[in-house]
């Protein structure tokens, strides 16, 4: 039996989903330059893709034909040698819209095996949100902002080749750095992105986690229902329709809440999420309006808090909210909890208003896609920079 | 953004690319100058469609691609461009395969020559879009050549053979290639691309001689007709069927000679059969789990063979009785279902029961698994299981006919 290497990649949908794509089949590519075999796939049930929910892409490889048929046919692979998570904020776990459950960042990984993340986090706050393993892994950060591309339109900030150069570093058995910039020149005609993938190999370092460093949150899960437990017709009942909110102060009871999904709570769909200032806030309704996914519960006093367990984070609110700086999208990474704000700021409104100024301050600008003219020329040579840095 | 990437050439003949199952056979489609193709998207086979509209506006390929309203139209379009001599490539899934129906029917009726691709896909509902086979299997009596493929160089070779097979004048019958949505359509893989020189070697020009719709040609076609024509009409179907499959054994040989690929019987593949005690049947990717299995058991002591299908039609009844009939038990893995049909068998293992029926010899027990629906994976663990039960039957011990495996219950 020859050796079977398993990559995975773990990306946002649609904004992600070309670098995805470019990193295994990369992987194959350049594992075929050293005389090895291997497939590269999206995690089928991930189509179509929605805004920024997470999704996987894989490429198995293996020395021999025959070996790279026990990681063949299958939507994912049961264990991998290495997990790419191209946005930090994936850490907090992959919550995929066709399977049901949290499956944390690591959970694939095999023991001993290394999770690369694209971040400029330091990796204590990266296993603030990672969840813990029982067993331990390596932990490598290629430092950079998480790469977002349009959906048509790929942003080319080598964050691909910096991954692939680091990955022959990690595993020298699967491709050497040689085969990377052979298969750079040959696939993307781009000689500077083979020396990108050449620096990135040799800066390189990795930390070891230990088990049970990390989140201790236990990751919730769905069990199926057997064939003769579900209703007949393909017939589901409806999610009951919701009701009042209670002030956690007062406890008055007005405003509603609809009820939300209990299988699915997007928790992990989000690169960023909106923060609020109530004490602005005009009451003109456009944030719940307008929201695609009815995220905003409306409160006792007609103000709307935006409920983390419906929010993926695209930002429609911020765009209409007429008020200036009253609803301001923040990366996802700096919070630890998906706790109500409206009930934070109703039980100390200046407690919350220290918080609030705080994350406004010190957020790290994301943006989905390609938003405007001139974007990706700020922001690729932006990028460059870091990785020259290093 | 390219799609496919030549990594190396093989002294000038071939080219290695990382490519789909369907991309394959979009590359196939050039390779044979693919006169017109229509298109609608719905996944698993809309790759193709992706592919070939890429090669298009590429300039890669010079062909009218025509985006259709719905299947049904898609389906008519290339029915009625191929009797008028352009050679065509269509495809589809699931329920957008069942919506071209009529065009489905008429099309083996009226001897055209359709090469299309089915991206296996569960019939909806639900709106499941992983791998079923019962799309294809729905034209199964009506005249069309029927093959599953299992790997995208399977796929890409294929097309090849069946634009040469279904376009001999002897035949004129269209066929319909089967990939497994997901594993196949949306798995890249290394595939050899074989030269242009080599396919026009292979692939003579179609030529639709004396039914080319044409002014010089003055024929009408598919008038109505009345108890007094239809059986005979229907007869000459029967007679072509018949033909296919010599033609196909031609084919293959050809293909071996002239690209150096040997694919052996045509009909169907063994895999460790010579000393068998017990054998697994099955169509499509399923084999790969059914493989890494066999090779797990024969670690075991366990003499498990496997037979794949290719060409579900023709069915070659004979030849795959002379074949069953060495091994005490067959189970046959069926990613279909046919609710209501004898024993509530699936369709693959009906048609294997029928060709042992009626072949002199001895009969073994054919036991019938339905697994891998909607997409579901065939875990080696489930061939396991399967391999257990045909045991069982070898020895004579009372199992059911029909068997659900993977199934939460």
């Amino acid at each position: 039996m020859g050796r079977l290497f398993a990559i995975e990649v773990i990306y946002r949908g649609i904004f992600q989903k070309t670098l995805g794509t470019r990193l295994t089949r990369g992987v194959v590519l350049a594992a075929h330059h050293d005389g090895k075999v291997g497939i590269s796939f999206g995690r089928y049930g991930d189509s179509p893709e929605r805004n920024g929910i997470p999704a996987k892409s894989f490429a198995i490889v293996a020395s021999d034909q025959q070996t790279l048929e026990e990681g063949m046919a299958k939507y994912e692979p049961k264990e991998v040698d290495v997990t790419i998570a191209v946005d930090d904020t994936l850490c907090k776990g992959v919550e995929s819209w066709a399977w049901y459950g949290l499956q944390p960042v690591n959970k694939l990984l095999k023991p001993g095996g290394t999770l690369i993340v694209t971040s400029l986090e330091k990796p204590e706050a990266l296993l603030e949100m990672a969840h813990r393993k029982d067993a331990p892994y390596q932990l490598a950060i290629i430092r950079g902002k998480p790469s977002f591309s349009g959906l048509w339109v790929y942003k080319d900030d080598h964050t691909d080749v910096r991954i692939l150069g680091a990955l022959a570093k990690i595993l020298p058995d699967l491709f050497s750095l040689k085969s990377v910039q052979k298969t750079i020149v040959e696939e993307w005609k781009n000689p500077v992105k083979a020396e990108s993938a050449a620096r990135s190999y040799e800066r390189l370092t990795t930390t070891t986690v230990k088990p049970n460093q990390g989140n201790p949150e236990v990751p919730y899960k769905f069990d199926l229902p057997k064939w003769h437990e579900m209703g007949e017709g393909i017939a589901i009942p409806c999610i009951p329709k919701g009701g009042a909110v209670q002030d956690p102060t007062s406890l008055a009871s007005g405003g509603f809440r609809p009820d939300r999904n209990p299988t699915f709570k997007k928790y992990t769909t989000r690169t960023m999420r909106p923060v609020v200032n109530f004490d602005t806030c005009i009451k003109c309704t456009l944030c719940w309006l307008h929201c695609p996914d009815s995220c905003f519960d409306v409160t006792p006093e007609g103000l709307y808090d935006a409920n983390m367990l419906a929010c993926c984070g695209c930002g429609v609110c911020e765009a209409v909210c007429p008020v200036k700086d009253c609803v301001t999208m923040v990366n996802e990474a700096e919070f630890a909890n998906n706790d109500s704000q409206w009930e934070d700021w109703r039980k100390s409104k200046d407690t919350y208003k220290v918080w609030l100024e705080g994350k406004i301050k010190t957020r790290e600008v994301r943006s989905h896609g390609f938003r405007y003219r001139g974007q990706y020329d700020e922001q690729v040579p932006e990028m460059l920079e870091i990785a020259k840095q290093g | 953004m390219a799609t496919a990437t030549v990594v190396e050439e093989q002294r000038g003949i071939e080219k290695t690319a990382l490519i789909t199952g369907s991309e394959a056979i979009a590359v196939a489609c050039k390779l044979a100058d693919v006169d017109v193709i229509t298109a609608y998207p719905i996944r698993p086979y809309d790759t193709v469609m992706q592919y070939v509209a890429k090669l298009v506006s590429n300039g890669e390929m010079d062909c009218e691609y025509i985006v259709a309203e719905g299947e049904h139209s898609q389906f008519e379009i290339v029915k009625h461009a191929c009797a008028c001599g352009a050679r065509v490539f269509c495809g589809s899934s699931g329920v957008g395969w069942m919506y071209a129906m009529e065009a489905l029917t008429v099309t083996p009726a009226l001897r055209v020559p359709l090469v299309c691709m089915v991206g296996n896909r569960a019939l909806d509902d639900p709106g499941a879009f992983g791998v079923e086979h019962n799309d294809a299997l729905a034209v199964r009596d009506l005249g069309w050549q029927l093959v599953w493929v299992d790997s995208a160089q399977e796929a890409l070779d294929t097309a090849l053979i069946a634009y040469r097979v279904s376009e001999d004048r002897r035949i004129f019958l269209p066929c319909a290639i089967s990939c497994d949505g997901a594993f196949l359509t949306h798995s890249q893989a290394l595939v050899k691309i074989p030269s242009q020189e080599k396919v026009n070697e292979f692939l003579p020009r179609y030529n639709r001689a004396d039914l080319l719709l044409h002014p010089d040609n003055p024929i009408t076609v598919a008038p109505q007709g009345n108890e007094d024509w239809v059986m005979e009409i229907r007869r000459q179907n029967y007679a072509a069927m018949e033909r296919v499959s010599d033609v196909l054994r031609e084919a293959y040989a050809d293909f071996e000679h002239i690209f150096g690929r040997s694919y052996g019987n045509p009909f169907f593949e063994e895999y460790q059969t010579q000393d068998a005690d017990v054998v697994l049947m099955g169509m499509g990717t399923l084999s790969t789990p059914v493989k890494v299995a066999i090779r797990q058991m024969r670690k075991e002591g366990k003499k498990v063979g496997f037979v794949r299908m290719r060409w579900f039609r023709p069915f070659a009844a004979e030849q795959l009785a002379k074949s069953l009939q060495r091994f005490k038990a067959v189970g046959v893995i069926d990613r279909d279902y046919s609710f209501g049909s004898p024993y509530m068998s699936g369709v693959l293992t009906n048609d294997v029961r029928t060709a042992l029926y009626s072949a002199p010899g001895p009969k073994p027990p054919v036991l019938g698994f339905i697994a891998g629906l909607g997409g579901r994976e065939v875990t080696v663990p489930d061939v396991e299981k399967v391999t257990e039960c045909v045991y069982e039957a070898a020895q004579g011990k009372k199992q059911p006919l029909t068997r659900w495996i993977g199934l939460r219950e």
